[in-house]
This record gives C-alpha cells, structure tokens and sequence, in this order.
C-alpha cells in the first residue's frame, strides 16, 4: 500500500493545514485532515502543526487512552515516527514516541536508568532491520551452522520481549523482517542453508509461533512486502545512503499498520460493514433492471467482481464482523436477491440488520448502530456512490467510509483489506459465532412481540448464566471484552494480559467470566466482574462490564448475588462499587444505586462510590438459573 | 516537463510543502545553507516528493553530486526529457 488509497483526496491542503495551527482545539481540527490521503510530506507537516500543541501530553477529554510508544531498532527509524503519530490521530489516539540512541536498544532496556526507562513506555514496538539480524550469515556456512543461528537470534529477540515486559509490562509488538535479500541460487534457494533470504523466511516463520505463545503481536512487514512488492517497502540505495530499511515514502503505510494493532489492543477496531446493494453487491439497479437484469456472478467479468466482493464481506462475517445493508430501494426490492438470486453469496441470514427505504443513508446507518446496539464508531460504510460517500463523512464523520477505487469491484476487498479496519488480534469462539447471536436475538424479539407481559417473556427465555472464574482458555475474551467495552462499563479500567494474569494468581481478588445462554442460543461471555479485597472484610469492584445485547434481562441482579457470594467467601461483609464517567458510560452512572447499594460519595467530575452491607444482603430472586462451569 | 519554467513551478510548490511556508522563492544558486530548517531530514523529504512527483527515480550518484536547486532542476530536466 503505497498510498493511503481508501482515504478521500485532502482538498484545500494548505488552507486546510493553515486552519489547523489556528484552531483553539488544534487536534480535534487535525482528525479530519489526517482522514485524508496523506502522502509522507504532508503527514509530516500535519505532525509538526499538531506537535506545536501537543507533543508531550494529550489534550484533555480525549477519550481514548494515550499511548506512549517506544520504538527500538538498531538503524534509522526517525523517518517512521509522524506516520506513526499521525495514525493514531487519524484515530483519535495520542501516540507519543520514543526511539532509543543508535544501535542502543538492549543496553538501554537492561539499564535502569536509561532515557528509555525514564519515557516511561506503554508500548513497545521492536523494528529491527534484516541486516542487523543476519550479522554473520554467509553462503558457505553448513545446515547446522545455520540453525545455531537461528536459535540464536530468535533467542535474542525473545529476550528483549521479556525484559520489555518484565519492565513496562505493557504490551509488545515484533516488526517482521524484511527479505531484502537477493536469492544466491535462484528458484531452489531453500537448498542453500547459509541463504540470508531463507534465513528471512525461516526466522519469520519462528516469530509467528513464538509471539502467539508469549503475547507479542506482530506488525507483518513481510506480508505487506509480499503483496506490494519489496521495491516499494525498500530501497538498497536509501539504505546505503541513510541506513533507513523502509522506505520514507512509506511512512505512512507503516504508520497505519503500528496505529492500527494499537487500536485494536484499545478495543478500537470496526466491528460492522454496511453496505450499499445497487451497483456495490451487484451491478446494475434492482429496482429498475429486476432479478434478472442485474449483474452478478459468474459469466461477466463485471459479476465475478461482484462476487468477489460478496465472497469478502461473508469471510468477514465468519470471523466475527457484523454485515448490515443500507440502500435506497423498495424494501421487498432489496430483499428479492438475498432470497431469489441463484449466483448471490450474501444471503438473508448473513445480514444482521436491513435497512432498504428511501430515507438518507445518514439516518439510516444511525438506525442501523441502534438495531445493533454499536457504536456508530465501529461502523464502515461501502458505497459506490460518491454523494452518499460524502453526505456520509458530512453527516458522520465518526463513521468509516472507504473510497471506492475506479467504479471497479474487483479491487474493492483489497482496499477493505489495505484500509486496516477490521484489525483483530485473533478469532474467539464469540466472533465465528457472531452472526448467530443476531439471528438469536431476532427470535428473543419475536418472542419479546408476542408475550403479554415482561416476566412472561423472561421465564419463557429459559436463561441459563454459566461462570466460572478467570482461565487461560478464556483469557483472551476477557481482555478483548475488558478493552473493548465502552458503554456498559463502571470503570472503564483498560486491563492487559498480563493484569488478567495477576488477578488469576492472587488470592485475594476474584475474576468473574459469566456467560449466559437461553432457549435460542449461546451469548457467550456477556459480562466481566473484578473483585478486590483492598483492605480486610471490604471487597472493591474494581470491573463491572456487560454487554448491552442482555439489557433488560435480569443479568445485573444475577451477577450482584453472585459477587455478592463471592466476596462472602473472601470473608468480606461489605462491598464497594465505583463509577468513573466516560464519554459512554453514562447509562451505568446509577448501576449500584439500582441494585440497593448506598452512595457514600459523589465528586464533582460525576463519579461515585456506593456500599453495599453484605451481612443483611438477600440474594434478588430473578428467572436466571445459575451454574457453574464454563460451558453453556 | 521538460520545461524549466515548470519544473521550477513545481518545485516551489514541493518545497512550501516541505518547509510549511507560502512564498519560497527558488533560485538556481538556492542551497541548504541559505534556508532555516533545511537538514537531512528535510533533504529526504523533498527527494521523496521530487521522485514522486516526476515519476523518477534519483540514483545515489546524482543525489550525491545535488549542491543547490539548480543541480535538481538540471537532473529532473534530464531524466523527464
């Protein structure tokens, strides 16, 4: 990705820049901007104007929590750091960044005293280049000779892992190594042990395997490189010239990939595509041209682009990402090819919610997050029409909407792909699942419709809640859900793996992965609770988050008689609840209040503490059946 | 564009980018020494957007022998032609 090619054209560039270093809130006016093709000068200089206000600290409200990121290398990186920072912008994340003294990386992460240390990192990314870690490697050396090697540097690489984590314990990404190597024997290079290109590929391989084992995510060069071409990620003679291994040119590109593996820790990542039906999922007009007129499917260049597009949005749907369509049709219009069109993938049950009417797509994707009780943050909007494209970015600029390149459908998964949106750090269970948790909740609906009363419904549920404490099988949804969940969420406290882990091993606090199930299916985890003994017969909630899918179905009191016996068998006879205001939270301000809590305390900034007398507590009665185990 | 009145056009445009200013006046004789800020930084960014705009590639040779603006126009006037 040579270029930011999803992102619309700047416009006005210096007029707009200009605007910028006179605006009161200089980063909010920068956003929009950095929303823009920015090649390497002009994310640079978007930079150095948002630099003059805020280099060292955020401004306040930001929302998101500031990142301080060091980079470490052993050739030039400075090149890098303004697309990096200028990313995170583009996500409304403060990144700071640090870069160690030339070639200084392991003295300066075993002293203590360092500047390193001193900058005080909450990320950190290791970029080393291919030259630094094949120091040594020549053709002549023998197979054995060569896989010393390998352990060696792959050890030494480990090594940095654990003393960044050992002391930041924050989390760790690993740049992948570029194979900037010419082949020595040609097609069979792999039969030459001492190759540096092979030494690459094998020493990449080994990454993969090691970072899932302890943690590290990976920022894949290589992949990029792969599927740009070397030429353009690297230049020989830039580094001869200036020891930079990537390109300059490409600092934006690498900017992206680091920024969005950083959102992505934040529970910053998309979650749903919408969609756009006339000319986007098929070409032609449905209203106009009919089932049979449409373009679609194999036989036409045209259609097999179409379905190449389909066949990518259903992927995306198998792991985890939400489809919903929003199209300026005739509902039954709309509808017909979802559920008559021999040649179309995307089916009814495939779209979690369907908005077909001739209202403005703005109201419409607002309707849409509401349906699906997401943010309108974590939507993208694909459309091939640049009106509603830009009515779109005018109206809700939180939301992402992609350029579509060149009225072409067969390049428009690659540039979803580029565009980094739906950067995950891994596939749970919940998100191969995700699909049908909306149908489910279809059919809850449809039952809610037709019982007369509230509690008729909740008993005709049949709710089953499944907890268990904190294990490393669930370990990874529980910080995915730790750090993705805005609205629902007491605290808002952004824990790691590696304060999931501390929690497991201390006696004296509780975690709490509860699932619920019910007549039509699994939610999987819907809620996390943290408890702590802070001081003795006192148990702190230091995490009460929930999913907002199970508003309204007595999850709430459920899980209060569950802490409640929880904090019991810790010997406590009273528990503290705490809200910390967030921009989202706001539904929860009164959570414990609700549940028979006393509020003791109220600050000025909206927060509040409230005790709950564990010794007179009754456990609420509710229509949820609860059991302990960790399957539904 | 082999036209030097272009060529000049364009890399003024290119250097208030790279400098963040409105009024660069660029002269054959123009060099580093004369312009604030103008490092080895600044030096990579205006070869980036030099190549990117003229659809050239600079090779180590021509960029080490480059002593002002006129060198650069010379070398993008040659390699355009």
């Amino acid at each position: 990705m040579e270029q930011l090619r999803w992102l619309p054209e700047a416009g006005d560039w210096r007029a707009r820049l200009r605007a910028i270093a006179a605006a009161d809130d200089a980063w909010a006016a920068a956003i929009p901007l950095a929303n823009t093709r920015l090649d390497f000068v002009r994310t640079n200089a978007v930079d150095e104007v948002v630099r003059k206000r805020h280099a060292a600290a955020p401004p306040p409200c930001i929302g998101t929590k500031p990142v301080r990121l060091a980079i470490l290398g052993a050739s030039t990186l400075a090149h890098l750091h303004a697309g990096i920072r200028v990313a995170g912008l583009r996500r409304n994340i403060h990144i700071a960044t640090y870069e160690n003294d030339y070639g200084q990386y392991l003295q300066e992460l075993l002293d203590a005293e360092s500047a390193l240390h001193g900058f005080k990192p909450n990320a950190v990314l290791f970029a080393f280049d291919a030259y630094h870690l094949t120091q040594g490697l020549h053709a002549a050396l023998s197979a054995d000779d060569v896989d010393a090697a390998l352990e060696d540097v792959a050890g030494r690489i480990e090594k940095c892992w654990s003393l960044a984590k050992d002391a930041f314990a924050c989390p760790v990404m690993q740049q992948t190594v570029l194979d900037v190597f010419p082949a020595l024997l040609g097609n069979n290079e792999h039969r030459l042990p001492g190759s540096r290109s092979r030494f690459v590929a094998r020493l990449n391989e080994r990454l993969r395997a090691r970072a899932d084992a302890l943690g590290v995510d990976l920022v894949a060069l290589d992949d990029a490189a792969r599927r740009d071409g070397l030429a353009v990620w690297h230049d020989p003679a830039l580094w001869h010239r200036s020891k930079q291994e990537v390109r300059p040119a490409l600092s934006p590109s690498y900017g992206e990939l680091v920024a969005r593996l950083i959102a992505a820790r934040q529970g910053r990542s998309y979650k749903c595509l919408v969609l756009d039906l006339d000319n986007t999922l098929w070409g032609g007009v449905i209203g106009d041209d009919g089932l049979d007129g449409i373009v679609l499917g194999q036989g036409s260049p045209l259609g097999e682009g179409f379905t190449a597009v389909q066949e990518f949005a259903k992927d995306l749907a198998r792991r985890g990402i939400i489809l919903a369509v929003s199209s300026k049709n005739d509902h039954a219009n709309a509808m017909e090819p979802f559920e008559k069109h021999p040649e179309m993938v995307l089916r009814p049950a495939d779209i979690a919610a369907f908005r077909a009417n001739w209202q403005d797509k703005a109201s419409n994707i607002r309707a849409i997050a509401q349906d699906l009780n997401i943010g309108l943050d974590s939507l993208v909007f694909l459309d091939d029409n640049p009106f509603e494209r830009n009515l779109v970015r005018e109206e809700l600029p939180m939301v992402a909407v992609p350029e579509v390149p060149d009225d072409d459908p067969a390049l428009v998964p690659g540039v979803l792909a580029d565009a980094g949106y739906f950067e995950s750090l891994g596939v749970t269970a919940e998100d191969r699942e995700r699909t049908a948790q909306y149908q489910e909740n279809r059919a809850r609906d449809q039952l809610r419709a037709s019982a007369t009363d509230m509690e008729g419904y909740l008993r005709a549920l049949e709710m089953r809640m499944v907890w268990s404490r904190f294990d490393t099988v669930g370990q990874q949804r529980v910080v995915q859900l730790i750090n993705k969940t805005n609205q629902f969420n007491l605290t808002t406290r952004r824990h790691t793996d590696d304060d999931i882990a501390a929690i497991m091993a201390d006696p004296k606090s509780f975690g709490l992965q509860i699932r619920l199930a019910d007549r039509f299916g699994d939610n999987g985890i819907i809620a996390i609770v943290i408890g702590r003994m802070l001081e003795p017969g006192s148990v702190t909630i230091d995490t009460w988050l929930m999913s907002c899918r199970v508003l309204g179905r007595q999850v709430e009191p459920t899980t209060l008689n569950l802490v409640a016996a929880q904090a019991r068998a810790l010997g406590a006879h009273r528990l503290i609840g705490e809200y910390f205001p967030t921009k989202k939270n706001g539904m929860v301000r009164d959570h414990y209040v609700k549940l028979g809590f006393t509020r003791i305390a109220e600050a000025a900034d909206g927060s509040n503490t409230n005790v709950l007398d564990l010794t007179s507590f009754e456990p609420a009665p509710t229509f949820i059946h609860v059991v302990e185990g960790s399957s539904p | 564009m082999t036209d030097s009145t272009d060529i000049y056009a364009a890399l003024t445009e290119i250097f208030n980018d790279v400098f963040m200013a409105d009024d660069m006046k660029l002269t054959p004789t123009l060099s580093a020494r004369d312009v604030a800020g103008w490092d080895s930084f600044k030096q990579i960014e205006i070869l980036v957007a030099v190549e990117a705009r003229f659809g050239i590639k600079l090779n180590t040779k021509e960029i080490d022998a480059l002593k002002n603006v006129g060198d650069l126009a010379d070398v993008i006037a040659k390699k355009t032609a």
